[in-house]
């Protein structure tokens, strides 16, 4: 269990994260989604105690996580694939860090084994490749067995081999009961790992909902492409009905109609005696839904708090 | 490779004190992470190769010309500050090293993954310290102690050696690994301070060495009161059989070398647990 509460870090005056709270509950895979630079991976170090908010307070498990004794049994972080030494190798990183919890030796080599580090365990980490690197990363977090999980765009540099792996891996960790919460930029890739999403642009709250409410909500209205020999005439019957747009397409036979569906579409060329070609319902696909949500918010900032620019701080 | 599942829970924490994060618990891991890099290893063998090799260099220097030296010149040496000259480079070593264990971190994020571990952070700073000023001074100790009984041992030849039973020589020679010990902890507070490993060790250097240089400059009645406590003069006091005037007693010195690394670390401290990772 996450809590944020009114979370807020301002650099100067720039503001990186703005008054966000949300939950995040065990038992589901939640995406941490917003478009680069919009606050995920500050609100992440805040939730480790790594950056002081400048107001605002999170919790993990209960507690503010500096408060906790074991830390690495109750979260496991992965914040960027790089908190590694370059010098020393992944067996040795490991080591270090589980030797501040007295975690064993033997449960260091489980996690290489689980994360599929074993053959380059004892190479020095600053020759690894993105992919082994964020697969040290997770090994890092699983040390501790703990009950959550904080990852930060743990698919970035994966081969779709390694991708398939995490998202696996991401689903079974909430089937057992633990708290998973992952960033990304990649809404596609949310779609297929989590079942509940934040969403924030310029570090405010945009949605806390599930996947399939969100993308229900960003393909409402609905949308429809048709295509007709009649599509003058279709075009002017539509434009009658109320909050219906047309829009042609550069081929003279298709209109693209807004705010009909495809069964009112088809009724009403129905009634007049059209003939159709096609009638395809446009389901917004989610990474559409994710930009047009996100550009709203953006051009929302953009008016009311134009001076307040917000960039991801390159720490 | 592609194992997609994941590894089963062990058993949980059963006692209180079990699976928690405790002082010994992160020095053992601060051990760790020091004796796993290259860099601590090789440092550490510069500072011992520049103190044995430069101390015997010295000597057998002055064996070869001593029948050819001034009176004067022979009446003032000093045959155990001859033998430990070759700490003065070492510190710079020992210097890049107490500079390296903190700003390594920072420079590969790595203290990060250090912070999320040890949440309460100041106990990361301790541990570093106390295994670094643990292994810093056994290694600049027997550094000193063989280049003091080398270098007697090629002073012999012209019958100019001492003993550690002559006053002060046992306190000369200790002290040399005192010396670069406590400056090596002044260097980790600095460097934990800076947080950059060309900043930090450009700093230390500049403190040690272009510092009390400066201070030549000034006038000589404020030169008098300033230069015997900059900390490179203070703390090595600690080193010299025959005191200079104005110069610091020993202990005295050392005690100023000691204030000056316990305000970095102190300085550390606080910047540590106030700063954002």
């Amino acid at each position: 269990m996450i809590e944020a509460v009114g979370l807020t870090k301002r650099y100067g005056p720039k503001t990186a994260v703005a008054d966000l709270s949300f939950s995040v509950r065990p038992g589901v895979v939640t995406g941490f989604l917003g478009p680069n630079g919009a606050g995920k991976s500050t609100t992440m170090r805040m939730l480790l105690g790594l950056d002081a908010p400048t107001a605002g307070h999170a919790t993990v498990n209960g507690r503010r996580y500096a408060e906790h004794r074991a830390p690495l049994h109750e979260v496991g972080a992965m914040l960027e694939a790089r908190a590694v030494h370059t010098g020393r190798s992944a067996f040795n990183h490991l080591l270090a860090l589980a030797a501040t919890h007295g975690i064993p030796r033997r449960r260091v080599e489980e996690v290489i084994e689980a994360v599929g580090l074993r053959e380059v365990a004892r190479r020095r980490a600053g020759g690894f490749s993105l992919g082994m690197g964020q697969r040290l990363g997770i090994a890092s977090a699983l040390l501790g067995d703990p009950a959550t999980l904080i990852l930060d765009e743990p698919v970035n540099g994966l081969d779709p081999e390694g991708i398939l792996w995490i998202r696996n891996l991401l689903k079974s960790l909430a089937a057992e009961g633990r708290t998973v919460l992952v960033s990304s930029h990649l809404m596609s890739e949310m779609a297929l790992t989590a079942e509940h999403l934040i969403v924030i642009g310029r570090g405010r709250l945009i949605a806390d909902t599930s996947v399939a409410e969100f993308t229900r909500r960003a393909s409402s209205g609905g949308a429809v492409r048709v295509r007709t020999p009649d599509s003058v005439r279709l075009g002017e019957l539509l434009r009658t009905l109320p909050g219906v747009t047309v829009t042609p397409d550069d081929d003279v036979q298709v209109l693209l109609v807004e705010g009909a569906d495809s069964e009112q579409v088809g009724r009403l060329a129905a009634e007049h005696a059209l003939v159709l070609f096609e009638l395809v319902p446009r389901q917004a696909s989610l990474e559409e839904a994710f930009m047009e949500i996100t550009r709203d918010a953006v051009e929302y900032e953009a008016v009311t708090a134009a001076p307040a620019l917000i960039e991801e701080p390159t720490v | 490779m592609s194992a997609a599942t994941a590894p089963a829970r062990t058993a949980g924490p059963a006692g209180p004190t079990e699976g928690r994060v405790t002082l010994p618990r992160v020095v053992h891991s601060e051990w760790i992470k020091f004796r796993t890099l290259r860099s601590s290893w090789l440092t550490l063998l510069a500072a011992a190769v520049l103190t044995v090799a430069l101390g015997t260099l010295f000597c057998w220097a002055t064996v070869s010309h001593w029948d050819r030296l001034p009176a004067g010149e022979r009446a003032h040496f000093t045959p155990v500050e001859h033998s430990l000259r070759g700490y003065l480079p070492a510190q710079l070593a020992v210097g890049v090293l107490g500079v390296l264990v903190i700003s390594g971190e920072y420079s590969t994020g790595m203290i990060r993954a250090s912070l999320s571990a040890v949440p309460r952070r100041l106990p990361v700073l301790w541990a570093k310290a106390a295994v670094f000023g643990a292994v810093t001074w056994v290694v600049t100790t027997a550094s000193a102690v063989t280049a003091f009984l080398v270098g007697q041992s090629v002073l012999s030849a012209k019958h100019v050696d001492t003993t550690f039973s002559a006053p002060g020589v046992t306190r000369a020679v200790l002290g040399a690994g005192l010396y670069l010990t406590v400056v090596g902890l002044l260097a980790v507070g600095l460097g934990s301070l800076i947080r950059s490993t060309a900043g930090g060790i450009a700093t230390v250097f500049g403190l040690l060495l272009v510092v009390p240089g400066l201070a030549e400059a000034l006038p000589s009645n404020w030169h008098d009161a300033i230069a015997p406590y900059l900390p490179s003069n203070a703390g090595q006091a600690l080193t010299v059989v025959q005191q200079g005037p104005g110069d610091l007693a020993p202990w005295t010195g050392f005690a100023v070398l000691c204030g000056y690394a316990a305000a970095a670390l102190a300085g550390a401290a606080v910047a540590l647990k106030r700063r954002d990772a």
